[in-house]
């Protein structure tokens, strides 16, 4: 395993670029490409949550989808699989988005983060890494949603579909959709340019699977490190871009659209890194293998977009730091009921977790 | 034998790994039904030391696994 794979290193340095480009063009600071960002966004546009400022049908998903789908019909790994536990994967995948937004970033996110100077990303990096361990801990106990099986193609290319339904709409009937004025949701690259970047994302990251939760997983399970080449070769390309650019801030307070609030940074990434190691990859990894058709991951896909919905109307995500009028600075961080709902995500988790486990399974 | 169709990775090379380690064959056929897992099954079996021979059967591979 130490031959390394120059595949996925290209793989993470074109979604680095992208993601510094990206933002050159107008998305949010540090957020050149963030999944659960993106998805929330989108379950804005669709007025599933009526947060004004984060409301905009990102490409970007729709890129990736695109992409993931396209490279496997070229490569023939398009094959329709499902009926995996789709129920569990779709709450799995609402508890990985309410995680993810109590932290504010998915992994890419984070990545993208700590490229970026911001320090309590590394709280996030913590935290991920605990969620990651105790979900492979229940790996290796047996853990399994169970095998999934062959379906009809249009059952795997059902999220395909609905992208380029939500494109064509945006396209036809713009103004279906509900677009931020103000805040993260109004500041977005030139919607064809940002589509056909993640479009080449998403080609890229199929053939590479490239998994933000992969990488650090499969060192812990085989020692591999295929995976987290792609994870460092992000890292590398956002931290160096943004050195030159001038775009690398160091601190730990008032980060773009980051808050400093230690506990809920961790618990947060906690509840992501563990729910997407039961997942089988993080949340771009569940863009991608809905593309080549696993229903399973385009029911998780759904159950983000949801997760989204609920984070939003029931006040459970984070707020990032800011100044007050005196100038003096307002820690950001979630209220109680994102507290609440945290534990509960993390509690559901453990419950999921040995339920599932093979000597449970076998009961 | 493996059959570790209609799972996702990294649940193929769980699979192989837990038949490697707890009765070291000499040699263990695999089933998969993904490149991804076939890679993936084909990198830690490498790395196990073991020689990996994969055939075509449909739309699934078969891997052979020889010390």
């Amino acid at each position: 395993m130490k031959k390394v794979n120059w595949f996925v290193i290209v793989a993470g340095v074109a979604v680095g670029l992208a993601a510094l480009g990206l933002t050159l063009l107008g998305n949010p600071a540090n957020m050149g490409f963030c999944i659960a960002c993106f998805e929330r966004d989108i379950a804005g546009a669709l007025g599933l949550h009526s947060a004004a400022k984060v409301q905009y049908l990102r490409p970007e998903i729709i890129g990736l989808v695109l992409g993931s789908f396209i490279m496997s019909i070229g490569s023939k790994e398009f094959r329709t699989k499902t009926g995996s536990a789709p129920a569990t994967r779709f709450v799995l995948g609402a508890m990985v988005m309410i995680g993810a937004l109590v932290f504010l970033g998915c992994p890419l996110r984070l990545v993208i983060r700590l490229g970026g100077g911001d320090g309590s990303a590394i709280l996030g990096l913590v935290g991920f890494v605990i969620g990651i361990a105790i979900g492979v801990m229940f790996l290796n106990k047996g853990f399994t949603l169970k095998r999934a099986y062959d379906g009809s193609p249009v059952e795997g290319s059902m999220l395909t579909s609905v992208m380029v339904g939500l494109l064509l709409m945006f396209i036809v009937a713009p103004t279906l959709f509900h677009f931020s004025k103000a805040g993260p949701g109004s500041m977005h690259a030139p919607f064809f340019i940002a589509l056909g970047v993640s479009l080449i994302v998403g080609i890229l990251s199929q053939k590479a699977r490239l998994c933000m939760v992969g990488g650090i997983r499969d060192v812990m399970l085989f020692r591999d490190f295929k995976l987290l080449y792609g994870f460092v070769a992000i890292f590398i390309t956002i931290l160096i871009g943004n050195l030159a650019l001038g775009r690398f801030h160091a601190g730990f307070v008032l980060q773009p659209i980051a808050h400093s609030s230690t506990l809920w940074n961790i618990l947060g990434m906690v509840v992501v890194g563990w729910g997407s190691v039961l997942l089988g990859g993080c949340p771009l990894r569940q863009l991608i293998l809905a593309g080549t058709g696993n229903g399973d991951s385009a029911v998780t896909v759904f159950g983000m977009i949801v997760g989204a919905a609920i984070a939003h109307n029931f006040a459970l995500a984070g707020n990032p730091d800011s100044l007050n009028k005196a100038k003096a600075l307002v820690v950001g961080g979630i209220g109680m009921n994102g507290q609440i709902a945290v534990i509960i995500c993390l509690a559901a988790l453990l419950l999921i977790s040995i339920r599932n486990s093979r000597q449970e399974v076998q009961k | 034998m493996v059959d570790a169709r209609g799972y996702v990775c990294p649940m193929p090379v769980i699979m192989v790994k837990k038949e490697v380690e707890g009765k070291a064959p000499a040699s263990l056929e695999v089933m998969v039904d993904e490149a991804c897992a076939k890679e993936n099954v084909t990198r830690y079996a490498e790395s196990a030391g073991y020689k990996v021979t994969v055939t075509e059967e449909g739309a699934d591979f078969k891997l052979v696994l020889t010390k």
